[in-house]
């Protein structure tokens, strides 16, 4: 995509385009702007602008306080800012790589996810925690995972994978809003891409599905990268004659799975797809809901699930590829659903 | 600065606090042993000292987090006994209306963020809610109490370490009871005072005689003014002993029971009382009326507890996720 020219002054921009990066950046702005109680912390979040520079000029325009420098330190961080929820402020952890998560797993866990059902409601941890996973950049087995299905699986956090920039803002927005602890899996692939975000766009609710694409063949249900992979893989099948939709739950838990199951209802084939390895996975939950829901009635084929293969990340890039669906792939599998039925 | 035990009022309160935590533990390990109770415990009988003296160093609006161990420390922060009570008992009154249980008492209201069925877990709380009155700009301070067992854990070095660069006003207060469940502070740290880690944070470190509630709160009050005053964080070390098993299933395999009664002669409490009446601020009299009003407290705590209505599942799943109020 261009970047379209800048809107005159004192006008806002509906047309305007910005990197994935840049909205996740708007959005931190705009809540700090508004909200004193809002403050980041995490690893070479400050002058460094951040491993991948999300946070950017940001310590510089809000000071050390508030884009506040960490030590390598995930466990004291994450539970810092459940401290600090709990005390009345509204922090945005960013967890370097979402695989150092798993050293702040106690206080993701048992901790943020738990304390306002456990302590009977007296208490809420309204805090966000941002990290990016997923592959595609040759960081190996401990930098490139995608462990969505885990934080999923915790009653009490809610989890959110933006797909597009437009929603890397507004479900930030959202997550910053919300009275609970926040999962915000930015996609590592997705940073530099671009896409609409009209001046002052503003909250994307967390908890509703996108439908990306309506077609008439095939329904895909796509999360984080494999969105737009699966967008792209649509329009090949559009030449083929085949039209597929293309649904986004953008919020994993809590799950609006209705579209979903409606659009299903419609084509009669599900085609699941996820970056993150299948056994065990998220898109077995997608899998589960349509057949115990009246859609399995209208199933023309058996559900497909396409996902990463049950291996850690390699790194050579043609083992990388390899292990995680591609847009190939996507087409190869919706074809073969249609032979199918 | 004056003592706990300096004048009749402050010595009685004292006192009573720490006959309310006597009496609430024996009535759980009661109830328990009664079969009446559910679930499991932890009791702090050895170690009231230790949580009367730090908490009455505290203002009101200062906050702690607590432990597995942490009855005593939410009776002596100022929590309702009837509401503890309830919780342990499964009632819909009690502080977390039974989703919590003994481990997840907490009361925000008095500044209690919670006690935790995680060994270091309340540890990077206290200094996020340290960060948080530093950022407000208040001058709260936190106390995180935690165990022996606890300072082998990566969470307390984290926290400890946030705490120092960052000057926050918490003070790490270590309650060394000897064992972490059956493993002895001997075999789990080759150093003599868990206070000495101190040093590798560059922050002060005090060892205190953790059964004399004058002197922890003498500690502790010393801890807290550097807090408030911006000076950043204390380690203190509060040396005392649980006179019960780590919980319901222990048989104490690991210690001997002459070390137990060695123990139950430093009694805590039995030692704040002969002091205050050596000194003449309370005479014996008025220590039997403070232990039966004590005795009183968590009979009447218990009767009404007993009395709620039973906590419901109707709602459990509501309860998950906080509503939005915006």
């Amino acid at each position: 995509m261009t970047a379209t020219p800048t809107a005159p002054a004192g006008t806002t921009d509906q047309g305007r385009v910005i990197t994935y990066s840049e909205a996740v950046r708007e959005a931190l702005a705009e809540a700090m702007s508004a909200d004193e109680r809002v403050f980041v912390l995490g690893e070479d979040i400050g002058v460094y602008g951040g491993a991948f520079g999300v946070t950017g000029d940001l310590y510089h325009r809000f000071g050390a306080e508030r884009v506040r420098d960490t030590p390598i330190s995930e466990l004291g961080i994450v539970g810092a800012a459940v401290g600090a929820a709990l005390a009345g402020m509204r922090p945005v952890v960013e967890i370097q790589f979402s695989d150092f998560t798993c050293q702040a797993m106690d206080q993701i866990v048992n901790q943020a996810a738990k304390i306002h059902f456990m302590l009977g409601g007296a208490a809420e941890v309204p805090m966000v925690l941002r990290a990016p996973l997923g592959s595609g950049t040759g960081a190996a087995a401990q930098h490139s995972q995608s462990l969505e299905a885990w934080f999923a699986h915790v009653p009490g956090l809610k989890v959110v994978m933006p797909a597009t920039a437009e929603d890397a803002k507004g479900l930030l927005l959202s997550a910053i809003d919300d009275p609970n602890p926040v999962i915000v899996l930015e996609h590592k692939l997705l940073y530099r891409t671009s896409g609409p975000v009209p001046e002052g766009a503003g909250r994307v609710p967390l908890g509703k599905t996108a439908v990306r694409r309506r077609g008439r063949d095939v329904t895909i249900v796509a999360t984080g990268v494999m969105v737009q992979r699966s967008l792209e893989a649509a329009e090949r099948l559009a030449a083929d004659g085949i039209d597929v939709s293309v649904i986004d739950p953008r919020t994993l838990s809590p799950l609006d799975d209705a579209p979903i199951l409606e659009d299903v209802s419609r084509t009669g084939r599900a085609l699941l797809v996820q970056e993150a390895p299948g056994h065990v996975g998220f898109t077995a939950e997608i899998a589960s809901r349509i057949v115990e829901s009246p859609a399995i009635y209208r199933l023309l084929a058996p559900i497909r699930r396409l996902s990463g293969l049950d291996v850690p990340i390699p790194y050579a890039p043609q083992l990388e590829t390899a292990a995680v669906p591609q847009v190939d792939g996507i087409v190869d599998a919706a074809r073969s659903l249609m032979k199918d039925s | 600065m004056s003592k706990l035990g300096d004048d009749a009022t402050t010595a009685t309160r004292t006192l009573r606090t720490m006959w309310q935590i006597r009496r609430f533990e024996e009535a759980v390990d009661d109830l328990f042993a009664r079969g009446l109770m559910h679930g499991t415990m932890h009791l702090s009988i050895g170690q009231e000292a230790s949580a009367t003296g730090t908490c009455f160093a505290l203002r009101d609006d200062d906050a702690i987090t607590s432990t597995h161990r942490g009855h005593g420390h939410c009776i002596a922060k100022g929590a309702d006994l009837e509401r503890m009570m309830a919780e342990l008992l499964a009632k819909e009154t009690g502080y977390c209306r039974g989703r919590g249980g003994s481990m997840h008492i907490a009361d925000v209201a008095t500044g209690n963020l919670g006690a935790n069925g995680i060994v270091a877990g309340g540890i990077p709380i206290a200094a996020g809610a340290g960060l948080a009155y530093q950022l407000q700009g208040l001058d709260r301070v936190v106390v995180s109490f935690f165990g022996d067992g606890a300072a082998n854990e990566g969470a307390f070095h984290e926290a400890v370490n946030l705490a120092a660069i960052w000057k926050l006003p918490v003070i790490f207060l270590c309650e060394n009871n000897k064992y972490g469940m059956s493993f002895s502070t001997e075999k789990s740290f080759a150093i003599e005072n868990i206070a000495d880690r101190a040093v590798g944070y560059g922050i002060p470190g005090v060892t205190v005689d953790g059964n004399d509630v004058e002197a922890v709160n003498e500690v502790v009050a010393a801890a807290v003014e550097r807090a408030r005053n911006g000076e950043g964080p204390t380690l203190v070390e509060s040396v005392t002993y649980r006179w019960k098993g780590h919980s319901k299933s222990d048989k104490n395999l690991y210690r001997t029971k002459e070390e137990i009664s060695e123990w139950r002669d430093r009694d805590p409490i039995i030692r704040f009382e002969r002091s205050v009446v050596e000194r003449g601020v309370l005479d014996q009299a008025a220590i039997d009326a403070v232990r039966a009003q004590a005795t009183e407290d968590i009979r009447t705590a218990v009767r009404a507890a007993n009395a709620a209505p039973d906590a419901r599942p109707d709602d459990l799943l509501e309860a998950v996720f906080a509503p939005a109020t915006a």
